[in-house]
């Protein structure tokens, strides 16, 4: 059948019906308008409110303040010190090339400055500000104030610098602080660490305690456009300063002692020896953490790291020493654990033979029992000794006393050094055959190691740990944060041995010892210790690192601990390159001690040698500072 | 619907009240809403936007007021002026956005594809008219149809307006729809349309390619292209319920919402008066298209009957799209909220097409009066 011809009727017909078709169509799509706009404005309301918010409000952030570091008293180390700064907001910059003329100018910016600044007003977003120039001096900071109004953008602020009071004589210690680098930025991703003006720690206890010094940054809550311009201020978010930590340290002996140290390459350290406080950890030369915190030129650091006296290196705690007769004491609380009678005597005919060897002593010394050759320090007797028990008993005292281990301490890092023994050399050979030649143990190894030579290496906090645990015979960890009161536990070392070798370090200082000349001049109180002169090198012949280069002379060292009735305080002084323990480390061990009981007299005699030295070490400082900038503004004109 | 008072004169008595109060509610949350983008002020956009509307709203009366013989015989002339316009817009064509839209002649600046939407719902509903009935179903009631289609669309979309291309292909489908061509013919272009999308899509400019793309997957780019439109979703969802209260909208008023006075006015105005005003926006429109779908069910001749559907058409689809498009439903194809966004060109389509709507519907009114 044809379909039937289609007409007017079934036109109209059809009409309705596609209307209401086309009606329909346009409701649905209508309520689908609807239903969207319900779920945008209702589901997801708390979402895109949450976004829209997050749009509108931006915060400026206003770096922490950085916490304080203080002493055991409450004595400032690290502090804040305000100062002034110019940024710059890119987005209010109306005439950039103009205003950094200017800024140049009244400012005395370098031209590595200026790249700097185009570099990162190039690369900022809306309202980051960029850092011009920090520590400004008041008249250039005035200079720019004034010219203000011709400079939109331009924003000098007053911020805060780290300051630590006593320069130098901190710095191995608490290290200092620096803008974070790109990569630290990246570990971190925090928007903090990019805010001009802020620093973290980079070395020492700064670093290591990053996490409580640095406190949370608040900041001014502002509206911004999408194009970052400032709409409106709202109210400030309060920023929380970083914590205050406490040291152990006693920030004037830590003072005295570096400045103590002098010209010296050295370090000195004091513990508490019945709590292990750490009362002073210097290290010097030390550089400046001041001017390392305002950030260092090229010229200073290729300086510092060149200097033989090694001022970047910790010498308490990264430098290693081979002990020399500063660990008898310990040796002779090892021989009496092994049965040796201190009563015993061994004759000192000026050396020791074993087999074709000769071992030689510093002196003939006759008969000597253990606390005579404590306090002549005679090499003989602890040969002879130590060959007798075998050097794996006197190494197993040593590490109870604290050599060749690695403490508990938030430090950046710490070398700790070998206490060999049978074990240890085995190893050695197998992984190194450069350092042993040999996988057994011999005799002339123990020999050797018996008067702090040989393998046996140390770094100086291990022999002031030492001295302490000698001096109280407790189980002492050195401790740099906080105030101990809490006696450490007892070592579980017999008394009369302790007695014995406390006895020889008493001859050593005040009877006719090695240290003689070094005797407390404070009533009552009396140093007890033990000398250590260390060969750098192998003695060649008749050279007996006495003379000649500063860099082959034999190191001196000095362990103490006083006063010896009821000892509080021990540690020990190295002083590199110094010829003997006697003439170079005690009489600073005396002068820190001194200054413990008597810091009248012991100010004064370190104002005479400062005197000798040409000033103070923060004036020595000073006059090096301004050596430095001289050649590193030589340095500048020369590349440009 | 008609106020029948002695002292309101007769002509005026006789304008369709509802509709005219509707349209106005519409412009009034138009001007509200460019006078808050503006940061609240009547400069730059809300004043120019109300003298605009009223403009053409006096045009839309005058409009209404022309017999629908004289729109029938001027339908064609107008349909080829319009045409030649576009053609014209090609070849010497004004570049603006990277597009060529504008032909100026010296005096005023016309966008033909504007004028186009109208004309060819008036074209084809004249065709139709024109056409017996027994032709309908036949080859010779689709391919002239398809041909006065597809001619301006060809030309629209190169320009490249491919928003203003789909309106145009929809207000003319829309009236052969209701003309009664076979169903089975838009099914099958339904289906070929389908078919064809990614040819389509490579034949795409990278832009428009682009804005396929992330309209897929707005979050892909939040801060490239697709920010708009996620811009404009947080400004619309973070409206909430009752809005964040006029001339409080921060996404408008600190510039993250692009576009808030024109494509994007919608999200402004939803962002101060939440999902309560959005959707008393949008039934106010449904409301508009409505009465229009009315007018052209009562209309009495074939010609008004299939123009009066597809302006309705034209209407809806103007302001569907743009809804669409700002709730992240449809690509970013750059169509604004008629009656809405600042700009004159939307204006005016639409008051033609009321204008239009309402002489169709003054005469259906007289002749049934007079019958």
């Amino acid at each position: 059948m044809k379909a039937s011809r289609y007409t007017a009727a079934h036109q109209s017909i059809t009409f309705s019906r596609r209307m209401m078709l086309v009606g329909g169509a346009q409701a649905a799509l209508g309520g689908a308008l609807i239903a969207r706009l319900g779920y945008l404005s209702i589901a997801q309301n708390e979402h895109y409110q949450l976004l829209s918010e997050s749009n509108r409000v931006q915060l400026i952030i206003v770096p922490p303040r950085r916490g304080w570091i203080v002493d055991r008293a409450g004595k400032p180390i690290a502090i804040n010190r305000s100062d002034f700064r110019v940024d710059i907001i890119p987005e209010q910059l109306e005439r950039p090339t103009q205003t950094l003329r200017t800024l140049t100018q009244s400012l005395k910016l370098t031209p590595d400055d200026v790249d700097r600044i185009i570099k990162e007003i190039k690369a900022s977003r809306g309202y980051q500000p960029v850092q011009v120039a920090e520590n400004v001096p008041y008249e250039e900071y005035a200079a720019v104030t004034v010219r203000l109004p011709e400079m939109p953008g331009v924003q000098p602020m007053r911020g805060f610098s780290r300051f630590y009071p006593t320069g130098p004589a901190v710095g191995h210690l608490i290290g200092y602080v620096g803008a974070a680098s790109a990569k630290e930025y990246e570990e971190e991703k925090n928007p903090l660490l990019v805010t001009p003006g802020f620093k973290i720690g980079k070395e020492g206890l700064e670093k290591t305690l990053e996490k409580n010094l640095r406190g949370q940054p608040g900041g001014q809550r502002v509206e911004l456009t999408a194009r970052g311009k400032l709409v409106r201020e709202l109210e400030p978010k309060p920023d929380r300063s970083g914590q205050t930590i406490q040291l152990a340290i006693d920030a004037g002996l830590q003072d005295f002692a570096a400045r103590r140290l002098g010209e010296e390459s050295g370090a000195c350290t004091v513990l508490d020896c019945q709590t292990g406080d750490i009362l002073c950890m210097a290290s010097m030369p030390a550089y400046d953490p001041n001017s390392f915190s305002d950030g260092i030129g090229q010229t200073e650091w290729s300086m510092l790291s060149e200097d033989e006296r090694r001022p970047l290196v910790n010498k308490t705690l990264n430098a290693l020493y081979p002990p020399g007769s500063t660990i008898k004491p310990m040796n002779s609380l090892a021989l009496q654990g092994a049965g040796v009678d201190p009563d015993e005597t061994v004759f000192c005919p000026g050396g020791y033979r074993l087999g074709n060897r000769f071992f030689r002593c510093l002196g003939r010394h006759g008969t000597v029992n253990m606390r005579r050759a404590i306090a002549k320090s005679c090499n003989t007797y602890f040969y002879a000794m130590g060959h007798r028990v075998g050097y794996d008993r006197i190494a197993e005292m040593a590490r109870l006393t604290g050599l060749g281990q690695k403490f508990d301490l938030p430090v950046v890092s710490q070398s700790y050094g070998t206490v060999p023994d049978s074990a240890w050399k085995a190893r050695k050979y197998k992984d190194n055959r450069r350092v042993v030649e040999r996988p057994d143990w011999t005799a002339s190894d123990t020999l050797n190691a018996s008067i702090g030579q040989g393998f046996l290496i140390l770094n100086p906090l291990q022999l002031a740990v030492m001295a302490a645990r000698i001096a109280s015979g407790r189980n002492v960890q050195p401790n740099l944060i906080g105030v101990h009161k809490k006696p450490a536990p007892l070592l579980g070392i017999p008394q009369e041995h302790l007695d014995t070798t406390r006895g020889g370090m008493w001859e050593v200082v005040n009877g006719d010892g090695t240290a003689g000349a070094s005797r407390l001049q404070v009533p009552g109180v009396e140093m007890c210790g033990k000398t250590g002169t260390a060969q750098v090198r192998k003695i060649v012949g008749s050279q007996r690192g006495q003379s000649g280069d500063w860099k082959y002379r034999d190191h001196g060292l000095f362990v103490f601990f006083a006063p010896y009735e009821n000892p509080r305080y021990a540690g020990s002084v190295v002083i590199e390159h110094g010829l003997g323990g006697a003439r170079a480390a005690a009489p600073v061990a005396k002068d820190v001690l001194t200054y413990l009981f008597d810091q009248e007299r012991a100010k004064a005699s370190l104002a005479a040698l400062e005197q000798q030295w040409g000033g103070t070490l923060l004036e020595r400082t000073a006059r090096r500072q301004t050596q430095v900038d001289v050649i590193s503004k030589a340095n500048l004109g020369r590349r440009a | 619907m008609m106020i029948s008072s002695a002292i309101i004169p007769q002509p005026l008595a006789r304008l369709p009240w509802r509709l005219i109060w509707l349209v106005a509610l519409i412009c009034t949350i138009g001007v509200v809403t460019l006078f808050s983008a503006a940061g609240g002020s009547w400069s730059p956009w809300a004043l120019k936007q109300g003298i605009t509307i009223l403009a053409f709203s006096g045009m839309a009366i005058v409009i209404s007021y022309i017999p629908e013989r004289f729109v029938k015989s001027v339908t064609f002339p107008t349909y080829v002026v319009i045409l030649v316009l576009l053609i014209i817009v090609e070849m010497v064509g004004f570049v603006g956005k990277g597009a060529q839209r504008w032909v100026d002649l010296g005096f005023i600046r016309l966008q033909p594809s504007e004028f186009m939407k109208p004309a060819v719902v008036l074209v084809l509903a004249r065709f139709y008219d024109l056409l017996p009935a027994s032709d309908v179903r036949r080859m010779r009631g689709l391919w002239p149809a398809a041909l006065l289609v597809l001619i301006p669309w060809a030309l629209i979309l190169v320009q490249p307006d491919l928003g203003t291309a789909t309106m145009v292909l929809v207000g003319g489908v829309t009236v052969m729809f209701v003309a009664g061509l076979p169903m089975w013919y838009f099914l099958t272009a339904a289906g070929a349309l389908a078919a064809a999308l990614p040819v389509v899509y490579t034949m795409m400019h990278d832009y428009q390619r682009k804005r396929v793309l992330i309209f897929l997957d707005p979050e892909a780019d939040p801060l490239g292209a697709g920010y708009h439109i996620t811009q404009s979703k947080i400004a619309i969802g973070s409206g909430g319920i009752w809005g964040k209260g006029y001339l409080n909208g921060s996404q408008s008023h600190l510039d993250y919402l692009p576009e808030g006075h024109t494509d994007f006015a919608f999200a402004s105005f939803v962002e101060e008066w939440g999902l309560v005003g959005g959707v008393l926006l949008i039934i106010a429109f449904a409301m508009v298209v409505r009465w229009g779908m009315k007018v052209s069910q009562r209309a009495r001749s074939r010609y008004s009957q299939l123009a009066a559907a597809g302006l309705s058409m034209t209407i809806f689809f103007y302001f569907a799209v743009n809804l669409m498009m700002v709730m992240g439903l449809a690509p970013v194809v750059g169509i604004p909220l008629p009656l809405v966004s600042y700009g004159g060109s939307a204006v005016m389509t639409i008051m033609i097409c009321l204008g239009l709507l309402m002489g169709i519907e003054r005469q259906s009114r007289t002749r049934s009066t007079l019958a």
